[in-house]
């Protein structure tokens, strides 16, 4: 199917490659970029195409998501691929990554395949199936790892489950960075935060509340430093959270380990006493931390030692939320707040448009493969216009995920999704 | 005047200073409304000591007992006090309903609140329970225990005990000794004490204690001996026993010898010291039954008595806010 020819001009163009954040105008073709120019204006267009004055606004590569989940299979009432891939559209995200701890487990060439088949049924955005790392993301025995990454899987995790068998871990890396297969972990030791839902402190206490100190991350990361130390193989630090496993990346960067890491966007936003009242759209896993070590993430995007920002979209029904806070389930939506959320720490002064649109772009597109994730002449059309200014009351029940457990409801964000174009379709229209 | 009709005058103007709905942690009191809380129950003693018990301030209102934790005292006492004030009192308890059948928090507390009771006492395992609750329903929301955080009735009690000993809770030193890390007593009593002005120490080993807990305003001491020293007053939490597992303490005995409290530490402690517990205790864990049952040192039995006279004040005071509504 070709889609109608589509051109934009007076854009605020950003290309996470290049590096260029200025005046431009683009045209897609086919579903590709086809020209891409650095002034505001276009000529000698064909009557054919669809010009979009953009009278300014942010165009730039649409949002790679490395981490979202979804409820299918299994959890359809959480939310389904449909609802999610209209959701990532609606957040100017045009490609996601789901995460394979379903039911069933994405741990079998045949669940990755049904995946991509549902998905280029839906034909919204890219959707790409991580698999499990071990089988059933049980910690155990290897899941089948070539297979799936010939059905199309793009990297392997256990997800929220910490891999605790270090044999298990060593082999995992070993093998799977033999294949060329990336593997994610998020460090957490489990005999330190089993059972925590809040971070070792103050706080916590005061609100008895289980915790889990801030060390249950760096005893995890210092293992798995060592381990991709001794086999040389990939590894993507899922959601770092604190400033002590930072500095401990930072030495593991700085010693010259393949290591990436991303941070997850309710983590850069919140901190520990967003908790409030046992507001159990704040439970996340990891839980929130304190304010110095949101501080310390955030320099961490800004300096590049942090890779990678994801949404960590976890749906869950008011059924698994309106419960007492160690009884809910973790997890928060995060997709069509994900550009405005992102946007908070460039109104802030903190991070550069630049180097957020990188870290949400080229650099998850270039960690998995993908071509997309820049504005460069024949590279997939997946565009993002939005107007970054534009005052935004998020209101979690007209959002369009089925599951409403939204940490932003009720604030105050800058940033409005104006087109998203996935593959040189428009995918979603601000009405 | 009686304190007791004084007291009772007082809260029935609407301009008395209950700021809440609902009466569920400590850290929404002020001095005052402790004041007058403590004022009103000190009546209730004197009442709960006649043959006559019966007011009826909260007659024509019902208050269910919502109890997902065992427990004798409080849901007793909540009963007791809910009984002599007039009111009609509904217990329920998990095994008893259809809590159990997978029926969440929410949807019981919606069921209950249909059912239009005035004041619903709730006890969960959950810090946050009684918070989430009241968020859910119409009626008053009294907290008798969510989880690790609050108890705030008991810490109530606990100060009436106290000022009725002492003749104030301003200037005493009290500690807190024991299972502090696990304990809504705990919390609950070193919110109100140390907003009334006394000093408060928490004693007990590092693995029972929160992290920060010397942030909370009070002094931390690991060696008992020295946290009773010059102690006025000696609170015993419960050790509950299977803290034995993973790794807080190694043994009940090596646990007493240590932090468990005996009638030779106790003799560091000031002279005319009181020695409090929760209950139910561990005679031979965390206190020597010596101690426990000696009425000249002990006020546990008081601590029971007050609960009656310290829930009626809560009662009674919810209510008074529900009548000027």
């Amino acid at each position: 199917m070709t889609a109608r020819p589509l051109a934009f001009v007076n854009a605020r163009l950003v290309d996470p490659e290049s590096g260029y954040d200025g005046p431009g105008a683009l045209v897609v073709k086919d579903g590709r970029i086809g020209e891409v120019r650095r002034e505001p204006a276009l000529a000698g267009l064909s009557d054919d195409i669809r010009l979009v004055d953009a009278a300014g606004a942010l165009l730039c590569p649409g949002l790679v998501d490395l981490r979202v989940k979804t409820g299918e299979p299994g959890s359809e009432p959480k939310e389904t691929l449909k609802s999610a891939a209209r959701a990532a559209a609606a957040g100017g995200v045009t490609s996601i990554v789901v995460q394979p701890d379903t039911d069933p487990v994405i741990d079998d060439p045949s669940v990755v395949d049904f995946i991509l088949r549902r998905a280029r049924d839906i034909g919204l955005v890219h959707v790409y199936p991580a698999g499990a790392a071990t089988k059933g993301c049980r910690g155990e025995g290897m899941a089948e790892i070539g297979l799936m990454h010939e059905a199309g899987c793009v990297y392997v995790t256990d997800v929220d489950r910490p891999i605790i068998d270090s044999k298990v871990m060593r082999r995992l890396l070993a093998y799977a960075g033999a294949l060329g297969v990336m593997v994610s972990h998020r460090p957490a030791d489990p005999w330190l935060s089993n059972g925590a839902s809040a971070t070792e402190g103050e706080f916590a206490g005061r609100m008895g509340l289980a915790s889990e100190p801030v060390a249950a991350e760096t005893i995890m990361l210092e293992r798995d430093l060592a381990l991709v130390e001794l086999t040389g193989a990939r590894l993507l630090i899922d959601q770092i959270s604190a400033a002590a496993p930072l500095a401990r990346l930072e030495r593991g960067k700085a010693q010259g380990l393949p290591l990436l890491a991303t941070a997850s966007i309710n983590h850069l936003t919140f901190n520990e006493l967003d908790i409030g009242d046992y507001r159990t759209f704040y439970k996340l896993v990891p839980p929130l931390r304190a304010e110095n070590d949101r501080q310390a993430l955030i320099d961490a995007v800004a300096s590049g030692l942090v890779d990678i920002i994801v949404s960590a979209h976890a749906p869950a029904p008011a059924e698994d939320k309106r419960l007492p806070f160690d009884e809910a389930a973790p997890g928060a939506i995060g997709l069509e707040t994900f550009l405005p959320a992102l946007l908070s720490l460039h109104h802030d002064g903190r991070v550069s448009l630049a180097r957020l649109i990188h870290a949400a772009t080229l650099a998850p597109a270039l960690a998995i493969g993908l071509a997309a994730g820049r504005l460069t002449v024949g590279a997939p059309a997946d565009l993002l216009l939005a107007d970054i200014n534009a005052p935004r009351l998020i209101d979690a029940d007209t959002l369009i995920s089925k599951s409403k457990n939204s940490a932003f409801d009720g604030r105050r964000l800058q940033g409005q999704v104006l087109m998203t174009v996935a593959d040189g379709r428009v995918v979603f229209e601000a009405g | 005047m009686t304190d007791a009709a004084y007291a009772l005058d007082a809260i029935r103007k609407p301009a008395f200073p209950f700021p809440a709905r609902h009466f569920l942690t400590v850290a929404e009191l002020d001095p005052p409304t402790v004041g007058a809380l403590l004022d009103l129950a000190n009546g209730f003693v004197d009442l709960n000591r006649q043959k006559n018990k019966k007011l009826d301030l909260l007659k024509g209102r019902t208050l269910i007992n919502l109890f997902f934790e065992a427990s004798t005292r409080t849901q007793s006492s909540f009963e007791l006090a809910g009984k002599r004030l007039g009111a009609d009192v509904v217990n329920m308890s998990p095994r008893a309903s259809s809590i159990s059948k997978g029926e969440t928090l929410i949807d019981t507390a919606v069921t209950l609140n249909a059912m239009k009771p005035d004041i619903l006492v709730i006890r969960h395992g959950s810090s946050g329970a009684a918070s989430l609750l009241s968020q859910k329903v119409s009626c008053s929301v009294i907290n008798a225990g969510d989880g690790q955080h609050e108890h705030p009735s008991q810490a109530l009690l606990d100060a009436l005990s106290m000022r009725r000993a002492f003749g104030h809770v301003d200037g005493l030193t009290v500690a807190i000794c024991g299972d502090v890390l696990h304990s809504r007593v705990a919390r609950s009593n070193i919110g109100l004490l140390t907003l009334l002005g006394a000093n408060v120490r928490v004693v007990g080993p590092p693995t029972l204690m929160p992290v920060d807990v010397a942030r909370w305003g009070v002094e931390v001491h690991h060696d008992l001996k020295a946290g009773i020293a010059g102690a006025d007053v000696v609170m015993m939490l419960r050790l509950q026993l299977e803290r034995m597992q993973g790794a807080l303490v190694p043994s009940m005995r090596e646990y007493f010898r240590l932090w468990g409290l005996d009638r030779e530490k106790l003799a560091l402690a000031a002279p005319g010291v009181r020695v409090m517990h929760p209950g139910p205790m561990n005679r031979g864990v965390e206190i020597d039954s010596d101690v426990a049952d000696d009425v000249t040192v002990s006020l546990i039995q008081d601590q029971v008595e007050m609960g009656v006279a310290a829930r009626m004040a809560i009662l009674a005071t919810l209510a008074a806010r529900l009548d000027n509504q």
